[in-house]
């Protein structure tokens, strides 16, 4: 776990100001959480989407490949019905239900990756023991910066977190 | 380790926010905090809800009359329905093409609205996500219900099996199976991904332990973190991005069920995209009643406002517009082929058996739609909830007049026979209705109606700038 520093702000252009005063100050940032997405945050604080991507992508074209082996196979192997004469290995009609089947996959794999990226399902996790993490799903905009080492640094960090406009800061860990 | 250090303003209890909506009544959207009162504030307050239990009894009922007949049906066969040996489809396969049609929609409107960056659809977008769940479900059972021996419908997936058998893939009808198995398990989770941030909100809001517990399990322990936001919203676009294609291509394949044979009336190339407006069209116009509903039942006219349904209205009006012009386009080519057996069936459709229906149906389809024309209708609720009732009314009337119309009129004279409708068939007409409403009123009690996050944010940036 990591010693944080929460700062509570206001408004979606506070929170962002002072993010990018503190990285010019050299502050760690470590998180912030918003009520709802702020765009380009995430990207600046290091996320990559890329594993959700690659999952997508991979989870639905593996899927639909399957799938369409599965029909080949069955269709001209396993089971060669005649059906009005027409080819067993029908591959015209062959993409529906690659397609079909493979977007839900895509949809599954995707989500899997977003709850492995994520670190979720995490119903315990150390951010919840803070009084601010309940207002950050509704109406504030809170900062999480690394505690500095000394108890005085800690302080003139607090002290620069308001001057920057946080109506609260309080001690958590992450 | 957690310790308030410093703070210039007191933090709320969580059940501030809740106690302080019923003072007042709000009217107007200006601050973030006003959306999570005007949304999570019924859910969270116990003493709301009245209009519901009431509503709740009539779909109770109904649902109760559903699946009365379901059992009845599953007992007794599929004897008991109008169906007969010419007109072998009837209200089972016409209430499923309208209620996947319906279903088509709610996931066509929150994916194309998003994609096209049309803001206003935060407003509206999970209502018609959860529409499209419950259609979708519902729709699901007709066809089953239709089978003659509906124990077997599992035969439609491949598995290894002693007989040796596998589905036959050229057949429409696996198509469809894959096509709503696929659609209705992706909209569970667009729409669940959709509803993780505003779980987490009422999480935070509640004040009963129960409900800070079942919030909570279901917000899978969502943090509001930047960098969560991030994945997830790539995640969420690119759902968007494939959910469009997805229902084009299911309402493709729930018209190629017909377009795929050879009878007179189906074998038509337009019926893929003909479908897929067809239930933009019907979806829109149970968006724009459940709308209605749900603004009157929880007092939401600050969130879902005039401007909204005047939207709708324009695009049921667009839709409608396209519609007709589908239809005109069949009468005229049923004439321009100069097939005896197509002119018949045109020459049937309006002065036939069924054509004070088919005639109804353009009213409802085509002309009542025309108000829309007028600002005065766009903007009268009464008039756009009438004309959407009757949209819904006209497209039922069209799915069953696409079956009655070409299975009554064979090839043949000797197999031309009409279809009546037996009580059982409208018990599950009127029970699935029942059963989506008693679904849509669970929903409606237990989860939020409007996209919190999103409207919050639009808030956010209206106030901005």
């Amino acid at each position: 776990m990591t010693a944080v520093l929460l700062a509570e702000f206001g408004g979606e252009e506070r929170l962002v100001d002072a993010i990018g005063k503190l990285r010019e100050e050299r502050i760690q940032i470590v998180d912030a959480f918003t009520p709802y997405p702020v765009e380009g945050l995430g990207a600046a604080l290091g996320a990559s989407p890329f594993p959700v991507r690659a999952a997508m992508l991979v989870g639905g074209l593996g899927t639909a490949g399957l799938c369409w082996f599965i029909e080949w196979y069955s269709a001209t192997i396993a089971f060669p019905f005649d059906s009005g004469s027409r080819p067993h290995n029908s591959w015209p009609v062959f993409p529906l239900f690659p397609f079909e089947f493979g977007v839900l996959m895509a949809g599954v794999f995707g989500l899997a990756a977003l709850l492995w990226s994520t670190g979720l399902p995490g119903l315990n996790h150390p951010f919840f023991e803070a009084r601010l993490s309940a207002r950050a799903s509704q109406d504030r905009f809170v900062l999480a910066v690394a505690m500095p080492e000394t108890p005085d640094m800690a302080l003139r960090l607090r002290d620069r977190l308001i001057g920057l406009g946080a109506d609260t800061v309080e001690e958590a860990e992450l | 380790m957690s310790a308030i250090v410093s703070g210039a303003q007191p933090l709320p209890s969580a059940g501030d926010a809740v106690r302080a909506q019923k003072v007042e009544r709000l009217t107007h959207v200006d601050t973030i905090d006003a959306v999570n009162t005007l949304v999570s504030g019924p859910l969270l307050d116990r003493r709301r809800w009245r209009r519901w239990w009431i509503a709740m009894i009539v779909a109770s009922l109904l649902t109760v009359l559903f699946f009365g007949s379901m059992i009845y049906l599953f007992a007794k066969g599929i004897g008991i329905f109008g169906n007969n040996s010419i007109v072998v489809w009837g209200y089972p396969i016409a209430n499923y093409v309208w209620w996947i049609g319906i279903g088509n929609a709610g996931t066509l409107i929150s994916s194309m609205l998003l994609l096209t960056h049309q803001h206003w659809r935060a407003a509206i977008n999970r209502l018609a996500e959860a529409m499209t769940l419950m259609a979708v479900a519902i729709a699901g059972l007709m066809p089953i219900m239709h089978m003659g021996r509906p124990l077997y419908f599992y035969w439609l997936a491949p598995y290894p099996n002693t007989m040796a058998l596998w589905p036959q893939w050229r057949s429409a009808l696996i198509w469809d199976f894959w096509a709503i198995l696929s659609y209705l398990l992706f909209s569970i989770i667009f729409w669940y991904t959709g509803l993780i941030p505003d779980l987490a909100t009422l999480r935070d809001r509640a004040i009963t332990p129960g409900k800070r517990i079942f919030y909570g399990a279901l917000a899978l322990g969502w943090r509001n973190s930047a960098r969560h936001w991030h994945i997830y919203q790539t995640y969420y676009r690119t759902m968007a991005a494939l959910a469009t294609p997805l229902v084009c291509s299911v309402h493709s394949i729930v018209g190629l069920d017909f377009a795929a044979s050879l009878m007179p009336g189906w074998q038509e190339t337009i019926f893929p995209p003909y479908f897929v407006v067809g239930a933009m069209y019907s979806g829109f116009a149970m968006v724009v009643v459940l709308c209605a509903g749900v603004r009157w039942g929880l007092d939401l006219e600050a969130l879902i406002t005039t401007r909204h349904f005047e939207i709708m209205a324009k695009v049921m009006l667009m839709a409608g517009t396209v519609m007709f012009l589908s239809y005109a386009t069949e009468w005229f080519s049923a004439w321009y082929s100069g097939r005896g057996v197509d002119r018949r069936f045109l020459s049937f459709e309006f002065t036939g058996a069924y054509a004070p229906l088919y005639w109804i149906m353009i009213f409802c389809n085509c002309i009542a739609v025309q108000a829309f024309w007028f600002r005065s209708a766009r903007r009268s609720l009464p008039a756009i909830i009438i004309i959407s009732i009757l949209i819904n009314i006209g497209m039922w009337l069209e799915r069953i007049l696409i079956v009655w119309n070409t299975l009554s009129h064979h090839y043949i004279a000797s197999m031309w026979r009409l279809f009546y409708p037996t009580l059982w068939d409208w018990f599950v007409l009127f029970g699935s209705l029942g059963f989506f409403a008693f679904l849509y009123l669970l929903f409606a009690r237990f989860f939020p109606v409007v996209s919190m996050h999103e409207v919050k944010e639009l808030v956010q940036r209206e106030a901005t700038s």
